[in-house]
C-alpha cells in the first residue's frame, strides 16, 4: 500500500487532491480549523474555555464553554443559615473579597428590614472601596501582562499587597476576609487602620502614575488594543453587560449613583464613561475608575462618623463576643441565632451592588425559616462574558486575549 | 564553608552523583501553577516582589506542562475539571511532584457539594498539602521547601525505571 | 410610587386576567403572570416608550416542592429611563415543565435561560441553543430541583481513575 501523507485526515479532500491534475496549493489549504483554548491557559483568567473555529488567524466563530468551577452555591446556599454564607461570598469574586461581603449583608438586611448603624456603613463603605482597588489592581496588571507588559502585573500586585495588609489587620486575614456582619460588620476600625489607609492612599497617586506612564505612551500597548473586541452601546445593553465594561460603551449607569446604597449618595464622585467601547477604552475606564474611589476614600476618611458598629437588633444581629460571654441575654439571642437562624419574614428582594466586575445580584427567597429557601446570584462576570462569543467573531486569534482581558471575568463568580 | 570557598582550596569535591543530582533538582523546580480559583491570586502573590518566591528557584512558572516539575493545583477541583488536572498531570515529564495548595483540593474544604471533588488524592498521588483558605504566601513557600526536602532525599535512579506515562485517561 | 402603578395598570389593560398577583415587598414591584403570555408582556414591557425595560438583568427559577404549580420562572428586568428594576414572575406545571423563551426580546436572555435548563430542567420553547450551562454534557440530573441531595449522587460524575 502507498504511503499517505497524515495531514489530511478528511477522505474525500484527499481523494480529490490526488485525482485533480490542476489543483493549486491555495485549495489545499482552503481549510478552517477548530482550536480549543483553555481550560488552563494563563489568558482565560482562571478556568474559561474556548471553542474557536479559525480560517488562518481570523475566528470565524468563538464558542464560551463555562461550569469547570461550578461549585453549587446556590445549591448550598439553601442548606446553610444565612450567616454561615458570608464566607462563601468572599470566595464570588475573589479579587474583591469585601465588596461581596458588603452586597451580600445588604441584601439581607434588606430582606430583614434592618439597617446597620452609621459607622458600620461607612466602614463598609470604605472596604468596598478598598477591594475595588485590590480587584483592578489584578484587573490592570494581569490585563497588561496578558498583551505582553509583565512589569505591570509585579507593580500592580505590590500596591494589592499594600491594601491586603490593610485587611489583615482590619479583618485578620488577607484575603478571605469574611468581614461583614448582619446588622454591622465584626470589628471596629481603630485609628491605626485609619492611619494605614491614608498612608496607603497617599502614596498612591505616585504608584498610578508612574504605571500610567509606563503604558499610556507605549505604543505597542495602544495598538494592541486600539479598535479591538469594540462593543457599541445597544449591543452591551442588549446582551446585559455591567459595570466598567457596559460603561466604556457609553452608558453612564452605577448602582452607585442609580440606586445609591450604604452613603454613596454624600459622596461627591464621577462615573467615568468612555464611547469606543473598545479594549482599550475599558483599560482606561478602569484607571479612571481607581482615581474616583481613591477620591471617594479620602471622604469617607474624613467624614467618618463615631458609634456604634452592630445593629441593635438582638434578634438578627449576633452581639459582641466580650457580651456573649458575661451576659445571659445575649448568650441565649447568640444561641438561637446560630442554632435557627435570623428568620426573616416571608418574602423575596432583589438586591444589587456595585461591584468591581458590574453588578451583583442578590435574589433571596425567604420562607420565613432560618435558611434561603432560594437564592440566587446575579454574577456581573457571568452576564459579561456572554458578550465575547461575540466581541471574538472577526478578531484576530492574538485579539482573542486582549479581548477576555478587558472584560475581565472571574470564573468563581462566572461559575458560582 | 561554602562551596565557593571549598572549590578555591581544593579545586575539586567528592560527593555522589546521586546527590549532585538532587542538589540540582531540587534548587530548580519549576511550578506548573494549575491556578483554578482564588488560591490562584494568593499563588500569584507568593511570585510578586514581596513573598519572592524566586529565592527558592521556582520562580520559573511555565504555563505548559512539558516544562514542568512540580505542579501547585491551587484551587476548587471539580469533577469537570478534574479530568483537565489529571490530562494535564499525564503530560508532565518524570519525576514529577504535586502541591495541593489549599482547603479545597486537599479535602474539598468548604464545599460539601455535588459538583465538587472532595479531595484530589482521589485521582493524583499528592505530595505536600498545604492547609489554609487561601494559603498565605509564607504556608506556599513553606511547602515548596518542603518539597525540596523530599528531592533532596530521591536517588537518581528511584525514577529511571517508570517507561514515559502516556496514558490516556480513561472515564470509570 | 406613581410609576408602579403605571406599569401595574397598563399590563392590566393589555392583558386583563392574565395579571395574576402584585405584589410590593420592600418596595421591590413584583408581577404574577400567566405563562403563555410571557413573550408578549416581555415586548410590551419593552417597547412600550414610557417604559422601556431594555435589559435583562436575570433570569431564574423556584423550585416550591410541594405547590401545585411547581416551579416559578422569575425575570428581573430593568429600566434606564425610569431607574426601575421589575421582577415578573410566571408559574408552570411540575409535568414537563415548560416555557416560551425571551431570547427574541432581550437576547441576554440566553444565557440565563440555558442556566435555568441546567439547574430546574425547564424547557425553554424557541430557545436558540438550549444546552446545559455548567454541568457536563450526559449529566442527567437537575441539581437545583429539591430532590436532589446537595452531595449529589455517587457515581453521577466520572473521575479520572487512580495512579
Ligand atoms: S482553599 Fe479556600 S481560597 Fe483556596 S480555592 Fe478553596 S475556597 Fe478558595
Amino acid at each position: 500500500m502507498e504511503q499517505r501523507p497524515t495531514v489530511y485526515s478528511d477522505e474525500k479532500l484527499f481523494k480529490k487532491l490526488l485525482e485533480d491534475k490542476n489543483i493549486t496549493i491555495e485549495d489545499a489549504l482552503e481549510n478552517e480549523m477548530v482550536i480549543n483554548m483553555g481550560p488552563q491557559h494563563p489568558a482565560t483568567h482562571g478556568v474559561l474555555r474556548l471553542v474557536l473555529r479559525l480560517d488562518g488567524e481570523t475566528v470565524l466563530s468563538a464558542l464560551p464553554e463555562l461550569g469547570y468551577l461550578h461549585r453549587g452555591y446556590e445549591k448550598m446556599a439553601e442548606e446553610m443559615s444565612y450567616i454561615e454564607f458570608i464566607p462563601h461570598t468572599d470566595r464570588l469574586d475573589y479579587t474583591g473579597t469585601m465588596c461581596n461581603n458588603v452586597a451580600y449583608v445588604l441584601a439581607v438586611e434588606k430582606l430583614l428590614g434592618i439597617e446597620a448603624p452609621k459607622r458600620a456603613q461607612y466602614i463598609r463603605m470604605m472596604i468596598a472601596e478598598l477591594s475595588r482597588l485590590a480587584a483592578h489592581m489584578v484587573a490592570i496588571g494581569t490585563y497588561a501582562m496578558d498583551v505582553g507588559a509583565v512589569t505591570m502585573v509585579m507593580w500592580t500586585f505590590r500596591e494589592r499587597e499594600k491594601i491586603q495588609d490593610i485587611f489583615d489587620r482590619l479583618a485578620g486575614a488577607r484575603f478571605t476576609t469574611s468581614y461583614t456582619r448582619i446588622g454591622g460588620v465584626a470589628s471596629d476600625a481603630d485609628s491605626v487602620t485609619l492611619k494605614m489607609v491614608r498612608d496607603f492612599l497617599d502614596q498612591f497617586h505616585s504608584a498610578l502614575d508612574e504605571m500610567d506612564k509606563l503604558l499610556l505612551s507605549n505604543k505597542i500597548f495602544i495598538d494592541r488594543l486600539e479598535g479591538i473586541g469594540v462593543l457599541s452601546k445597544e449591543d452591551a445593553i442588549a446582551l446585559g453587560i455591567t459595570g466598567p465594561n457596559l460603561r466604556a460603551s457609553g452608558v453612564e449607569y452605577d448602582v452607585r449613583r442609580a440606586k445609591p446604597y450604604l452613603f454613596y449618595n454624600e459622596m461627591d464622585f464621577k462615573i467615568p464613561t468612555y464611547t469606543d467601547g473598545d479594549c482599550l477604552a475599558r483599560y482606561w475606564l478602569r484607571g479612571d475608575e481607581v482615581r474616583e474611589s481613591v477620591k471617594i476614600l479620602y471622604q469617607i476618611l474624613d467624614k467618618m462618623p463615631q458609634g456604634e458598629i452592630l445593629a441593635n437588633e438582638p434578634k438578627h444581629t449576633l452581639a459582641h463576643k466580650a457580651e456573649i460571654y458575661t451576659k445571659m441575654e445575649e448568650l441565649i439571642h447568640d444561641f438561637m441565632i446560630i442554632n435557627y437562624g435570623i428568620n426573616p419574614p416571608v418574602g423575596d428582594v432583589f438586591f444589587s451592588a456595585e461591584n468591581p466586575k458590574g453588578e451583583l445580584g442578590f435574589y433571596i427567597v425567604s420562607n420565613g425559616s432560618g435558611h434561603p429557601w432560594k437564592m440566587k446570584i446575579r454574577s456581573p462576570s457571568f452576564c459579561n462574558l456572554q458578550a465575547i462569543a461575540q466581541l471574538c467573531k472577526g478578531a484576530m486569534i492574538s485579539d482573542v486575549i486582549a479581548i477576555i482581558g478587558s472584560l475581565d471575568p472571574v470564573m468563581g463568580e462566572a461559575d458560582k | 564553608m561554602g562551596l565557593e570557598a571549598k572549590l578555591q582550596q581544593d579545586g575539586f569535591i567528592t560527593t555522589t552523583i546521586d546527590s549532585i543530582i538532587a542538589w540540582a533538582r531540587k534548587s530548580s523546580v519549576w511550578p506548573m501553577p494549575m491556578g483554578i480559583s482564588c488560591c490562584a491570586i494568593e499563588m500569584i502573590a507568593a511570585a510578586d516582589p514581596k513573598y519572592d518566591l524566586a529565592r527558592f528557584g521556582s520562580e520559573v512558572m511555565r504555563f505548559t506542562p512539558r516544562q514542568c516539575d512540580l505542579m501547585i493545583v491551587a484551587g476548587t477541583v471539580t469533577y469537570k475539571m478534574a479530568q483537565v488536572v489529571r490530562r494535564i498531570y499525564d503530560q508532565m515529564p518524570e519525576p514529577k511532584w504535586v502541591i495541593a495548595m489549599g482547603a479545597c483540593t486537599s479535602s474539598g474544604g468548604m464545599y460539601r457539594s455535588y459538583s465538587v471533588v472532595q479531595g484530589i488524592d482521589q485521582f493524583l498521588p499528592v505530595d505536600v498539602y498545604t492547609a489554609g483558605c487561601p494559603p498565605r504566601p509564607e504556608n506556599l513557600i513553606n511547602a515548596v521547601m518542603t518539597i525540596q526536602q523530599k528531592i533532596s532525599k530521591t536517588r537518581a535512579r528511584d525514577f529511571q525505571d517508570q517507561p514515559f506515562d502516556n496514558t490516556i485517561i480513561t472515564n470509570n | 410610587m406613581e410609576m408602579k402603578e403605571l406599569i401595574v395598570e397598563k399590563l392590566k389593560k393589555n392583558f386583563g386576567e392574565f395579571v395574576q398577583e402584585v405584589t410590593d415587598f420592600r418596595n421591590d414591584l413584583s408581577i404574577t403572570i400567566a405563562s403563555n403570555k410571557i413573550v408578549d408582556v416581555a415586548k410590551i414591557l419593552k417597547e412600550d416608550p414610557e417604559l422601556e425595560f431594555v435589559m435583562c438583568k436575570d433570569v431564574t427559577a423556584i423550585d416550591w416542592a410541594t405547590r401545585k404549580n411547581r416551579f416559578t420562572v422569575v425575570y428581573h428586568i430593568y429600566s434606564f429611563k425610569n431607574n426601575i428594576t421589575l421582577r415578573i414572575k410566571a408559574n408552570i406545571a411540575e409535568e414537563s415543565p415548560a416555557i416560551e423563551s425571551v431570547t427574541s426580546v432581550w437576547p441576554s436572555a440566553n444565557w440565563y435561560e440555558r442556566e435555568t435548563y441546567d439547574m430546574y430542567g425547564i424547557v425553554f420553547k424557541n430557545h436558540p441553543d438550549l444546552r446545559r450551562m455548567y454541568m457536563p454534557e450526559g449529566f442527567q440530573y437537575h441539581p437545583l430541583r429539591k430532590e436532589f441531595p446537595v452531595l449529589g449522587i455517587p457515581g453521577s460524575l466520572p473521575l479520572p481513575g487512580k495512579i
